[in-house]
């Protein structure tokens, strides 16, 4: 499926996800369904929580205990494939990479879509970071029962 | 005639990192570009690179060049060219070249060949109309000049570069229409039809332009259904109306000064077309030829700066100048484009290499 749209199927999405007691604290979640030679997010993770076995190639590991849910990877990974989930009071906590100018300022309400582009729920914008990388780290709150469709954000 | 010992052609990945290698060693050198800048086509590539450190890898295409020129720039033993177009090499060594219309000869010991590649096109009825370009120029006007081609664009070619210049588009405000593939699955890297796919872009797999509507201007694209052997169903077509088109469907080497040196050389399919035979060095059949980069098969900018590395080596050492850690640094040349040709894509390049050199390529 990923192979002919772009979508991962639901079971591929679910898979990359810790379980909601684990996301009580924020942690990555690495939507790399493809063995690529890419090693950024490894690299650049400050805790070695990232581990790609062969070192280039292989598709990247979280050692969920070791990640603290910094978000550098977010910003790291050239893919735009990782984001960063904590869940907080019934609420999913999401930091996300971004790319398009303008960027979205706090306390905004975008619309949160879902991998196939389709409008699915409220974002509200908590934190907008700017970085060197000029993919910026935005933080958005969504509904928990959302998580593993929401993806990215649109403005409204 | 102006003599020099090594003359690189092109001031890509390739050509930079070959540059790179010679800078600081005891060879004069001159490295000549048709454009008006240094870097080739990493100046438009506003994306984050994959690979890894050695690749610069997270870094945008122009930040690379930006690296790639600060290492190579003021270096009192490379001189650059720049808006200088290579018209011939000969078999005695000379180049001619044409600048602000005056023509030059030059000649070498060695020529290191990284004239990259060339836009594949796509045959179908009203293809010369305006509106309908190819993704370099795309990529030309809206990151080198800053300027929107058009308010919409409809893809044809699901491959890296489709892809990526779609999602530029949809970064410089454009309206991306569709994505048109002529194979069943998405030919770049997932994450990036991933990126499209999540802001609505939609997909047209297994269809491919018949032809093009309007008058003087692109007003819409019809395409057609094709079946698994790529026969186009004749009933099941559509309209999309759009300004314009873009046709992101592939690259072949421009090897043509390689040709006429009359090096050996083959049809490599998967390589994109006619490439010269090199050893583990990037030699070609004559000794004094060396090549790196799209014009020896088309990968990414990531192995042609790696190679561009192995060519510099091999120049040297032919030269008998051998650089000072030759054989550490080409066995770890080599094993990153071990490494980068490690994957699913890769396998294409190593079952071209081996139809190229007929045998393990790094023998």
């Amino acid at each position: 499926m990923l192979n002919k749209t772009g979508i991962p199927t639901k079971e591929m999405v679910s898979s990359k996800f810790p379980s909601e007691e684990t996301l009580v604290k924020p942690k990555a979640i690495l939507e790399c369904y493809e063995a690529i030679p890419c090693n950024p997010c490894a690299t650049s993770c400050p805790f070695d929580a990232i581990v790609i076995e062969d070192g280039l190639t292989a598709i990247p590991q979280l050692l969920t205990d070791k990640c603290t849910g910094c978000g550098q990877c977010v910003t790291a990974c050239p893919g735009l494939a990782i984001t960063v989930c904590q869940i907080v009071n019934k609420k999913a906590l999401f930091k996300i990479p971004y790319e398009f100018l303008p960027y979205p300022q706090k306390g905004e309400i975008w619309h949160g879509l879902n991998r196939g582009g389709g409008i699915i729920c409220e974002a509200e914008i908590k934190n907008v970071i700017a970085n060197k990388s000029k993919t910026a780290l935005v933080t958005v709150i969504i509904d928990q029962e959302y998580l593993h469709d929401f993806v990215t954000i649109m403005r409204k | 005639m102006i003599t020099k010992d090594v003359i690189i052609i092109g001031g890509g990945p390739a050509g930079l990192c070959a540059a790179k290698m010679l800078s600081d060693q005891d060879v004069s050198v001159l490295l000549v570009d048709r454009d008006h800048h240094l870097g080739g086509q990493l100046v438009k590539q506003t994306h984050k690179f994959f690979g890894s450190e050695k690749q610069y890898a997270k870094n945008r295409g122009f930040e690379i060049a930006d690296i790639l020129i600060k290492d190579i720039i003021n270096k009192p033993n490379i001189e650059v060219l720049l808006g200088a177009t290579v018209a011939g090499l000969y078999k005695d060594h000379v180049m001619t070249v044409v600048k602000d219309e005056k023509y030059y000869k030059y000649k070498a010991k060695a020529f290191i060949i990284a004239t990259g590649a060339s836009e594949k096109s796509l045959a179908f009825e009203n293809n010369d109309l305006p509106g309908i370009y190819g993704a370099g120029a795309i990529q030309t006007l809206m990151n080198a000049y800053g300027i929107v081609p058009e308010e919409e664009v409809l893809m044809v070619g699901s491959g890296n570069i489709g892809l990526i210049v779609s999602y530029q588009l949809l970064q410089a405000g454009v309206k991306v229409k569709g994505i048109v593939e002529a194979a069943p699955y998405v030919g770049g890297y997932k994450v990036h039809a991933s990126k499209l796919k999540r802001l609505g872009v939609p997909f047209y797999m297994q269809h491919t332009v018949k032809r093009a509507i309007g008058s003087d201007h692109l007003e819409a694209v019809e395409i057609v259904r094709l079946t698994d052997d790529f026969q186009e169903v004749d009933s099941d077509t559509k309209i999309i109306e759009t300004k314009a088109l873009c046709i992101a469907v592939g690259l072949s080497p421009l090897s043509q000064l390689l040709g006429m040196m009359e090096v050996d050389m083959k049809y490599v399919k998967e390589l994109g077309g006619l490439v010269p035979v090199l050893n583990n060095l990037n030699q070609t059949s004559n000794p004094n030829l060396f090549a790196c980069g799209d014009v020896g098969g088309i990968e990414e900018a990531s192995s042609a700066m790696m190679e561009g590395y192995i060519a510099g080596l091999g120049v040297l050492k032919h030269l008998e100048r051998p650089h000072p850690k030759h054989d550490e640094l080409l066995h770890m040349y080599h094993h990153e484009l071990e490494l980068l040709r490690n994957s699913a894509y890769g396998e294409k390049t190593l079952a071209g290499l081996k139809k190229l050199r007929g045998g393990p390529y790094a023998e």
